[in-house]
This record gives structure tokens, C-alpha cells and sequence, in this order.
């Protein structure tokens, strides 16, 4: 696909006059400091001036001084083909990547880009990454860049960031010269005069000036004679009064030649702008370019080109890098806490850096965590037992070695045994590891929370927030029951969880297989950890429970009390709560002593003993006073019938 | 006057060749008027007494045409040597980007120059420029002289060129030198544009 060197083209062959010595200079400079001098190098001249040879030269150069280099010299054409050829076959990327590592990079023809706006965009790309490798780019064309029609300004700012130059028509001396050498290759002699005359000839081009030495060898070679100037035009057709015209007077030649001192000093000093005003230039530029590309504001640095005295460039550039740099962290901070926040503007304008504090800030204040666990609940004060002593060693392993063992860990068991004290004592604990941060809700709260995000339109916000959590525990999952997008968010955060090695911890009624409304995806989840039941209380947690109440409400611990109400059989602590607090208030309203004999009354009341149902009891601490007025038993409503028999009697 | 204007993206070098009476500065500006090609150069403009010696100043206004897209100009400046043209001397070194000191290399004229160097100095602080700061190059002219005339490069270098800046010796009248040290006055005054910015 690359076109290779044509061997002779190389700089010993190409013949340097006043016309094209700058840019014969330039390309020396880049061959010996690739990527370095002038990036990317823009020859351009009309057509036949030596283009191509001079493209050719620079890479054989480059070559010989460092032969480990990768030089491609290629024409638009070529390149457009083997694109077009690339993409076709499904391998741009790896063509891009090809000719990312190319060292040293020669394009010929590139006026040719004219309406090819996707191969524009192609190689300003390419263009950029090589100059950010530090790889040399060498382009010429028939035309400076800002001629070629539709040229996307972008490239035409690229290109006239290096060094643009031309090569022009070569004066009197330098064709002669010219002739000279060709000829010379070509192993024919001329008479003394004859290739002089040729090089009067005004001759738009090199190339139709080697047609024209190429028919004087023809001729030559066909008549024995030598030829001579008066035969050689007749060859070349002028007549002898338009090359006497065309032919410069002597006095007209020396100027020609002495002119050469002040071509010399113009390409030094070419050179010498190059090095000082474009440098410092082509580093704003390059910023400039980089950072837009990377959708940053670049007003600052655009400034610096306003200036008239360009005072600490590298430290305006460095700085605003710093800028950009502060910028990125504020962002990627930003996305963490509300993605959406992160797009906004005022993350790419290092010109107002204090905007963006202010925006980060806003979001860190509004990021707020994720509910915590409440402190009502710590694990000291669980009450410990045979019932639940397998949902407590599995919260125990949970704390310790968090995402690690039961992952997710469901504890399940009828209402009111302390699955929402155990729930949130695991997750108080789970907070004070380092860099936690627990998610601990209730499930209701979480579909709430959902559901005003939706409407806040703050969806990812919500996402973001509870993804941040090291541990989510959520309380009374059954609730999720037909609530679908919850079930969705929750499946997401689920499997990221898992993933990551992030304690789940959640509570339920009954074995997750046995909730309704769940989706299977969700109960197998559920199922994929442990699930530990916690049952009735146990005597023992009973006797533990009741010491520690009747301890905080100040009751005198009496054997026969405590043995008393131990023994009655509860479903739940909070029965038990319950319980005790109707003693002790009974207590007080007789302001008698608490003890059993009091207890049993309160609690059996009148014979026949026993018909009360302390079961399915739901005091929940609410207890009405015996004291208000309400003594009669007959007034109180101990026993509500089972909910079904309501839900019957409803519907009758 | 700035040197580099970036936003019509020009750049404007003011070159003052300074200098004793008789010393060649004007000779130097015809030798490069010379050379340059008729379309890259302005009028010189040339204010000069009967004799030939410059009145006013010379300026000839150089266009190098389009250098890495910048439009390039060189302004060539003369001042009048005479110790009594001081006020004209001072007004044209006012905003000049770099100064060529051309010194005569006759033995005899040795107390001129020196003359001429401090009249520099101090005309250069009136403009509060501090003349270690301004780029400046020495040129030895009238190297052409038979030797028991002139005194050597470095001779002269010992005698005048304290600070080291780069020196030249020269022959302005067949151009001997004197495109050299247009080129070392525009390299020292192109390089402190980047001076800024170093590279």
C-alpha cells in the first residue's frame, strides 16, 4: 500500500537554489530531529518543483541517521484507498493503529483532501496523534494549506502550527545547474552553451524542463553530431528572439546571484522565527488543541496568543493543566455522588475554577448518605438465646467478615422477634469498619426514596448514592411485593453488591420461596446466601429479656416475679415488652409493689384463667392505662379475633 | 512599538546601527539595500548632507514576506555619528528591538568608538532601557585596510566588546560581513521573544 523510497531522490540529488533552499533546509531539520524541529512540516509549490523528491529525500535522510525509524511515505490517494480499503474489512482501528506508530510520517498530494470532509477528519486525527507522540509529519501539496478548498480550519490551524513553506520556480542558475546534473545521470554530454540555452527558456516547472533535456538526449542520441545551441532550440521549437527574451541580460544575472546572500538570510532567519516565536507558539497552540479536543474552554490560553509579549508561557500552560487537572478530580468526585451533576459545564472551563468548587461542593453537601443504621438497636442489647442463636452467630460472622461469608444473609421469623434490632445492630457494627458507609433502611423507605427520585428526575442521583454504600440492610423485604422498578433497582444494586464483596443483609416474614409478589430473580438472590429463622424466645432469652426490663423500669428483681413471667409462654420480645409494662403500670395504679401475685392478676385476671390468649398479642408498648377508668374487664377488648375472621366478617 | 504582534501576526524588528562618524553605518544599509530583491524592500529614506554624511537617519524598511505565518519586517535604522546629532541619535534608538554597533577599526579612531559606546549606554538609559538587556552586536569595519592601519578583531574585542556579544568583522563597503551581522542582530533579537518563554 506505501509507496517505497525511490532511491534517487535523496537530498545529494536534489539540486538546492535560492528558490527552495528554505525549504530544503526545513526538511534537513526534520530529518535529522524528527517530531522535534517543525511539526508537521508543510512543503508546498506548484507543481513539478521537486515536492515529491524533497518528501523522498527527507525520509531517505531520516533513515541513514537512525535506520531503526519507521518512515512511510505515501500519497492522499493511497492513504484514502487503504482507509477506505481498511474500513471496508472492518480493521480501522487496526489501520489507525499502524499508522500511529509510524515515526516519521511523509503525505504527498494533500491538496487532494479538498470535499473529502471524513478523510479530513481522519487525518487531523492522525495528525494529532502523532504530534503527541512526538512523531514528525512531512505534508505537501500543490498549495499552502489555507487554499485548499474546504479544508476543515481546524486542519489549516494544524498545519500552520509547524512550518509552512513553499519551493519555487529555480532562477537561471539553478536550472542550469539542474541540466547539468540530469544530463550528467544520464550520462549524455552537451556542447558547451547548450544546456545554458535550455535553462533560458522560461520553463513553468523542473518536470517540463527535464522533457525538455529528455528530447535534446533523444535527439542527440539519433544524430551523430553533437548539438549545438542554435540546434537545440529548433528542437525545443523557441525561436531565437523569444529565448533572447527570456533569457536574463548578464547585468540582470548578477543581482540574481548576489540576491542568494539575501535568500541565505532569510531562510536563517526562518529559521530563527521558527525556533522562537512558533515554538512557544506551537506549545499554546498544541494545548489549545488538546484540551478542546478533550472538550475543555480554552479562552485562557487563546488569550496568551493575543498577547504581545508572551511572558511565562510554559507556566500559564502547566497552570492551566493544573486547572484541568483539579477539574477532572471534581468531576470524577461529582460522578461518583450524582453522574448527571458531572456533565455539566462549569467541569470544563478552567477559566472559572471557583464555579466548579462551588457546583463540587453543592454536590457533596446534597449527596447525602444513604439512611444509617439507627443507634436505637446496638448489638449489646440483643437479647441473646437459643431461639435466635444461629441468626445471631450468622450476624457475628456477617460483621466480621463483611460480603465475605453470608452474602446475602436473610433473617426470617414472625413479626415483632427482633429481626429489625439484629438487622440494625449488624449494620451499626458493619459502620464502624473503616470507610464505611451502611445502607440501612427499611424497605418501604427505599421504595419512597425511589419513588421521589423518579419524580425528581433524579434517578442516577439515587443510584449513585446507594451504590457508594459498603453494606445495604434493608428491613422487611416482603414489602417490595408488585413494586417492579424497585425490584429492577434492587436486582442492579444486587448483583453489584455480590460482585464487590458488599454485605447484604435483609429481614422477612418467611422463607424468601414463600413471599408473594417477589420475582424469581429476586427469591433466588435471596436464597443464594443463608436465610436463618429466628423462632419464639426461648425460656432462657425470655428470663434474659425480662431481667434487663424490669431492670430499666426499676422493678425489684423478685425471684418469683421473674420466674413467673419467664414461664409464660410469649411469640415474641415484644410480647414480652408488652407484658411487663402492663404489670408495672398496674402497679402503679394500685401503687402497690410489683410482684408475681400482682402479675398473675393483672395477667389472669378473674378465673377462668387461662382463656386469655396472650398469643398474637400486639401491644407494641401501647398500653392503656388500667388507671383511666377502664377497670372492667368487660370495656377492654383483650382478644381481637384472628384477622381472617375480620376480613370474613368484612365481606359479609 | 512591540516586536511581535500576534494578533495581526507580524513581526516588527527595529534595527538601529549605531556607531562613531565615518564608521560605515550607512554602508552598510546600501549594501543590504543592495541585495534585497526590489519587491521585499521599501524607499530607503535617506537624509544626507552635502558631503554624504547622514543629517537625519537612514531607514530601510525590509519585507521578509510570510515566515511561519507570520508577515516579517525588518526596520534598518541609521543614526547621524556626529557627537552633536545626540538628540536625533537618542529619538531613533527610542523602541528599537536591537542595536548593530558599527566601530571604525583605524587605530586612530579607537577614542570614537569607545565614545560612541558609552553615548549608547547612556542614550539607552534615557529610554530606561538598561543596555545589558538589549541585544547588540559589534561589527568591525574597514577591515579592508592595509593592517598597520586597523587594529584586529581582537584587539577590538579587548578594547570595546567588554560584555562579549558577538562580533563581526567587516568590509561594508564590498558587503564583507555585512549580512553576517544582520543575521547575528536578528537572531539575538529573535531568540528574546523567547526569551519569555524559554524553550
Amino acid at each position: 500500500m506505501t509507496s517505497t523510497l525511490n532511491p534517487r531522490f535523496t537530498f545529494e540529488t536534489f539540486v538546492v537554489g535560492a528558490a527552495n533552499r528554505l525549504a530544503v533546509t526545513a526538511g534537513r531539520t526534520v530529518a535529522e530531529n524528527p517530531g522535534s524541529a517543525y511539526n508537521p512540516l508543510f512543503i508546498y509549490s506548484g507543481s513539478g518543483l521537486g515536492k515529491t523528491h524533497l518528501l523522498m529525500a527527507i525520509g531517505h535522510a531520516a533513515k541513514a541517521l537512525a535506520t531503526q525509524l519507521n518512515i512511510e511515505y505515501l500519497t492522499l490517494d493511497e492513504y484514502v484507498e487503504a482507509f477506505h480499503a481498511a474500513i471496508a474489512a472492518g480493521q480501522g482501528d487496526a489501520f489507525r493503529r499502524r499508522f500511529q506508530n509510524v515515526d516519521v510520517l511523509l503525505v504527498d498530494d494533500v491538496q487532494f483532501l479538498t470535499n473529502r470532509k471524513e478523510m479530513q477528519a481522519e487525518l487531523l486525527r492522525l495528525t494529532e496523534a502523532l504530534q503527541q507522540a512526538g512523531h514528525q509529519i512531512v505534508l505537501a501539496s500543490d498549495r499552502p494549506p489555507a487554499e485548499i478548498a474546504d479544508l476543515d480550519e481546524r486542519l489549516i490551524s494544524r498545519f500552520s502550527g509547524g512550518l509552512v513553506v513553499d519551493m519555487g520556480i529555480p532562477d537561471y542558475e539553478t536550472r542550469v545547474a539542474i541540466l547539468r546534473r540530469k544530463a550528467e545521470e544520464r550520462g549524455s554530454k552537451f556542447q558547451p552553451g547548450v544546456l545554458e540555452t535550455v535553462a533560458k527558456i522560461d520553463f513553468p516547472n523542473v518536470r517540463e524542463l527535464m522533457g525538455a533535456l529528455n528530447r535534446l538526449i533523444a535527439f542527440q542520441a539519433v544524430n551523430d553530431t553533437p548539438m549545438n545551441e542554435e540546434a537545440a532550440r529548433n528542437v525545443l521549437g523557441v525561436s531565437t528572439a523569444a529565448s533572447s527574451s527570456a533569457a536574463p541580460s548578464p547585468v540582470a544575472s548578477s543581482p540574481a546571484a548576489s540576491s542568494d546572500e539575501f535568500s541565505q538570510f532569510l531562510s536563517d532567519v526562518t529559521v530563527t522565527v521558527g525556533k522562537a516565536v512558533e515554538a512557544w507558539r506551537a506549545r499554546v497552540a498544541e494545548a489549545v488543541l488538546r484540551w478542546e479536543g478533550e472538550g475543555y474552554r480554552t479562552g485562557r490560553l487563546e488569550k496568551l496568543l493575543d498577547q504581545e509579549t508572551p511572558a511565562a508561557v510554559d507556566e500559564a500552560i502547566a497552570a492551566y493543566v493544573q486547572d484541568v487537572d483539579r477539574l477532572k478530580a471534581l468531576e470524577a468526585e461529582v460522578a461518583v455522588l450524582d453522574p448527571q451533576a458531572a456533565g455539566e459545564k462549569v467541569f470544563r472551563d478552567p477559566d472559572h475554577m471557583d464555579d466548579a468548587e462551588a457546583a463540587a461542593a453543592k454536590v457533596r453537601d446534597g449527596a447525602a448518605p444513604p439512611p444509617a443504621p439507627s443507634a436505637a438497636f446496638p448489638l449489646e442489647t440483643y437479647f441473646a438465646g437459643s431461639s435466635n442463636e444461629v441468626a445471631l452467630s450468622a450476624a457475628r460472622d456477617a460483621i466480621a467478615k463483611p460480603g465475605k461469608k453470608y452474602n446475602p444473609l436473610v433473617i426470617v421469623g414472625p413479626s415483632g422477634l427482633g429481626k429489625t434490632h439484629l438487622l440494625n445492630a449488624i449494620g451499626l457494627e458493619l459502620a464502624r469498619k473503616k470507610h464505611a458507609i451502611v445502607a440501612c433502611l427499611s424497605t418501604q423507605q427505599f421504595v419512597d426514596e425511589l419513588i421521589a427520585a423518579i419524580d425528581g428526575n433524579r434517578v442516577d442521583w439515587w443510584r449513585a448514592r446507594y451504590r457508594r454504600a459498603t453494606a445495604l440492610l434493608l428491613d422487611d423485604i416482603q414489602l417490595l411485593a408488585g413494586k417492579e422498578r424497585t425490584q429492577e433497582e434492587l436486582f442492579n444494586l444486587f448483583n453489584q453488591f455480590l460482585d464487590a464483596d458488599r454485605q447484604l443483609v435483609f429481614t422477612a416474614p418467611a422463607h424468601p420461596n414463600r413471599l408473594e409478589g417477589l420475582e424469581e430473580r429476586i427469591i433466588s438472590r435471596l436464597e443464594g446466601g443463608l436465610v436463618v429463622e429466628i423462632g419464639e424466645p426461648d425460656k432462657d432469652l425470655r428470663r434474659g429479656a425480662l431481667e434487663r426490663l424490669l431492670t430499666t423500669q426499676r422493678v425489684p428483681m423478685e425471684p418469683a416475679l421473674l420466674d413467673y413471667l419467664a414461664d409464660r409462654r410469649v411469640d415474641s420480645v415484644r410480647s414480652l415488652t408488652g407484658m411487663v409494662q402492663r404489670v408495672v403500670e398496674a402497679a402503679a395504679a394500685q401503687d402497690a409493689p410489683v410482684t408475681a401475685g400482682l402479675a398473675r392478676e393483672v395477667l389472669e385476671g378473674a378465673p377462668p384463667p387461662g382463656t386469655r390468649r396472650t398469643t398474637g398479642l400486639r401491644t407494641s408498648g401501647i398500653v392503656v392505662s388500667s388507671a383511666g377508668g377502664v377497670r372492667s374487664r368487660e370495656k377492654m377488648v383483650w382478644d381481637w379475633p384472628a384477622s381472617s375472621d375480620r376480613v370474613i366478617e368484612d365481606v359479609r | 512599538m512591540s516586536l511581535v504582534n500576534f494578533t495581526t501576526r507580524e513581526i516588527t524588528c527595529k534595527i538601529v546601527y549605531y556607531g562613531p562618524g565615518r564608521s560605515g553605518k550607512t554602508t552598510n544599509l546600501h549594501y543590504v539595500y543592495g541585495r534585497v530583491p526590489e519587491t521585499r524592500r521599501g524607499r530607503m529614506v535617506s537624509l544626507a548632507t552635502q558631503t554624504d554624511r547622514t543629517l537625519f537617519f537612514d531607514f530601510l524598511p525590509i519585507d521578509l514576506g510570510q515566515i511561519s505565518g507570520f508577515s516579517t519586517r525588518f526596520q534598518l535604522y541609521t543614526v547621524p555619528g556626529q557627537v552633536y546629532y545626540n538628540a536625533t541619535r537618542r529619538l531613533v534608538l527610542q523602541g528599537a528591538d536591537g542595536v548593530v554597533f558599527v566601530g571604525d577599526s583605524q587605530a586612530r579612531q579607537l577614542d570614537e568608538n569607545i565614545e560612541s559606546l558609552q553615548n549608547l549606554q547612556s542614550n539607552l538609559l534615557e529610554h530606561g532601557v538598561d543596555v545589558r538587556t538589549m541585544p547588540l552586536v559589534m561589527q568591525y569595519n574597514k577591515q579592508d585596510l592595509p593592517p598597520e592601519l586597523i587594529l584586529t578583531q581582537a584587539e577590538l574585542d579587548d578594547a570595546l566588546n567588554f560584555r562579549s556579544v558577538p562580533s563581526f568583522s567587516a568590509d561594508a563597503l564590498h558587503g564583507t560581513g555585512v549580512f553576517e551581522t544582520l543575521k547575528g542582530i536578528s537572531e539575538l533579537v529573535l531568540k528574546k521573544l523567547a526569551a519569555g518563554s524559554p524553550a
